[in-house]
């Protein structure tokens, strides 16, 4: 028998070069088709959501993959929604510069709650526990500022214009969210990825072994984990901020709180937390999830999907911690070096 | 001697009521291979994680090149030009060899360096101590010599000018012992590297330092040429005991 003649490094490249185009070519042009026909129309709000979610979920897993394991996301969404709203709202400020501000203040709050624990070394289980209490902290603030911000009825930024205004960056016109989220998914997959081919990288998975070591070794150790955690937090903040201006709409519940930060992490932690695509997967398993359980059973039982993330979240620790991108690669390369095994044998 | 590059003076380290280290006072001088030896639990760990920043001193001073540096955090020690390496090798099991070493010569060195000389750097560490490095090849391929090599390729991209090697060199058969102490004598000769050793087997360690110390207890009890401290009774009565003989041959007369 012959060998099977091996993919050459190059020639596979291109094959995911062209895979990535077509996928590109595919997503961009899905507002042209519901230019055509409204029944798109759906589909296209289900992917906004999907890729802003995606967003969120690729920024935690910047972190998440390290072993820093925040239960806070939640809370960084939250402070990046509402600051922003809230500046338009009261102070009439444009996004444009809220958004910058609701930034900083999500990388304030990061730092003030990075440093100590890591400048004291809480790590692990300790660190999730204040993290999560960040996520609480959050939610009492927007409820106990109920005058301002509406509580637990929610938040509506005020309408500008006539349902384009790039000023209000509020559009009525969903396909111009479609390629804003677009970009900001891609976005975050780039960030995801230079973090990946960056020297900090290796820094951060010594450090999530043996903190003594790489100090000795001349890692900043507290400083590579703020970096990281500030960029993570910063990017789920943005996530947030796009989530309010294409919902037009947030509460606690949708932006905030314990609530989300778990479903961050059980989608991450579904899709697959050490590999790039692994959140966005996360993204669409939970969102396709929440829309079923929206459709079969309405919205008269708030937070069994909640209930339902835990009860996947431990089976898939279990059963499938790699999660289903991670899961499904590894068996592909399982399975290639299987068969290169055959073949060197034949 | 040549001009001090490390001064420690009363150096005192407690856990609690029990003083590990107990007002020990030496000097380093440049480009020396001081060996430092004591029997089980008697310090020698505790004042190189002292130097290293890992333990803060509980009294004395650490002075490196003129620079007090007693309490510095473990980074910024590096950064400054001490190495170290630990007696139980501390390999990040995630990263690859090369991998292991390029994250000390990117972070390590004290100054900006490109991605390119990091690896460059952490290459020629390993190509130092004699491991292979090709292939991405796991840490978890290593035997007990091969990650002590690995602890030392690790340290030595940090480009130090001080070496900390704590080199219990338990586990390795007797060539093994004598290729680290070549490896020292070789990294002193070639990189210009001053070193403190640490060991406990005298007669592999005798064979190559200029001087030596000898732990007890936390105190200093003896110090000097390897011949003397060899015939010192104080040595011979807490350490040597009945391999006197055999140390003192390998060292010869004393001077
Ligand atoms: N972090 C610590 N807390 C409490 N006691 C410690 C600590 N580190 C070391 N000790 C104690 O200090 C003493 C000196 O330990 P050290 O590790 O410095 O000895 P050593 O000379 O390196 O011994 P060995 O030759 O076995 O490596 C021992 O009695 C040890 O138990
Ligand atoms: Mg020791």
């Amino acid at each position: 028998m012959t060998a099977i003649p091996q993919d050459t490094p190059v020639r596979r490249l291109e094959r995911r070069h062209v895979a990535a185009a077509i996928v590109a070519i595919a997503l961009v042009s899905v507002p042209i088709l519901k230019t055509q026909s409204e029944w798109f129309a759906y589909p296209m709000h289900i992917m906004v959501l999907i890729m802003i979610w995606s967003l969120a979920y690729t920024s935690w897993s910047l972190m998440g993959r390290f072993g820093l394991v925040s239960l806070g996301h939640g809370a960084f969404m939250g402070i990046g929604a509402y600051v922003t709203a809230l500046l338009w709202n009261y102070a009439g400020l444009t996004p444009w510069l809220g958004i910058p501000i609701a930034l900083a203040t999500v990388a304030l709050v990061a730092f003030i709650v990075g440093y100590p624990c890591f400048r004291f070394r809480i790590v692990g289980h300790y660190f999730a526990l204040v993290t999560l209490a960040l996520s609480e902290i959050v939610r009492q603030v927007i409820m106990a500022t109920r005058d301002y911000t509406g509580g637990s009825l929610g938040f509506t930024p005020t309408p500008h214009g006539d349902g384009f205004s790039l000023y209000a960056l509020q559009f009525s016109d969903r396909a111009v969210f479609y390629y804003i989220a677009f970009v900001a998914w891609v976005f975050g997959l780039w960030v995801w990825r230079r973090v990946d081919r960056s020297m900090d990288r290796y820094a951060l998975d010594a450090i999530s072994e043996d903190e003594d070591a790489s100090a000795a070794a001349g890692v900043r150790v507290t400083r590579e984990k703020l970096k990281i955690t500030i960029l993570s937090a910063v990017l789920t903040g943005l996530a947030g901020i796009l989530y309010m201006q294409y919902q037009q709409f947030i509460s606690p519940d949708t932006v905030s709180g314990i609530a989300i930060s778990l479903q961050i992490v059980f989608a991450v932690v579904a899709g697959g937390i050490y590999v790039m695509l692994g959140p966005t997967v996360g993204a669409v398993i939970t969102i396709l999830l929440a829309e079923s359980l929206r459709v079969a059973i309405g919205t008269t039982m708030v937070g069994l999907d909640t209930t339902i993330y835990g009860l996947l979240l431990v089976l898939f620790i279990i059963f499938l911690p790699k999660g289903v991108l991670g899961g499904i690669l590894e068996w592909w390369r399982n399975r290639a070096a299987a068969g290169r095994e055959r073949a060197d044998r034949a | 001697m040549a001009d001090a590059i490390l001064t420690v003076e009363a150096l005192t380290k407690r856990f609690g009521g029990f003083t590990a280290v107990d007002e020990v006072s030496f000097t380093v001088g440049q480009g020396e291979i001081l060996g430092l030896i004591g029997p089980n639990g008697s310090g020698k760990s505790t004042i190189f994680n002292m130097i290293a920043g890992l333990l803060r001193p509980t009294a004395g001073t650490i002075r490196f090149q003129g620079q007090s540096v007693g309490g510095f955090s473990p980074n910024r020690i590096c950064a400054l030009g001490i190495g170290r390496t630990f007696q139980i090798p501390r390999p990040f099991h995630k990263l690859s060899i090369l991998e292991n070493v390029a994250v000390a010569g990117y972070f390590g060195q004290g100054r900006r360096v490109g991605k390119a000389e990091a690896w460059e750097t952490a290459a020629r560490a390993l190509d130092m101590v004699g491991l292979a490095h090709g292939d991405h090849a796991s840490v978890d391929t290593l035997g007990a010599a091969g990650l002590k090599k690995l602890e030392l390729a690790r340290a030595l991209a940090t480009n130090p000018t001080l070496l900390l090697a704590d080199e219990s060199l338990g586990g390795l058969d007797e060539s093994e012992m004598d290729q680290a102490a070549d490896m020292l004598e070789r990294i002193r000769r070639e990189m210009g590297i001053t070193i403190i050793w640490v060991e406990h087997i005298m007669g592999v360690l005798m064979r190559v330092v200029d001087r030596v110390m000898v732990l007890d207890h936390g105190e200093l009890i003896s110090e000097g040429l390897p011949a003397d401290v060899a015939h010192d009774p104080k040595v011979i009565e807490v350490y040597l005991g009945t391999d006197a003989g055999e140390v003192q041959a390998s060292v010869g007369a004393a001077g």
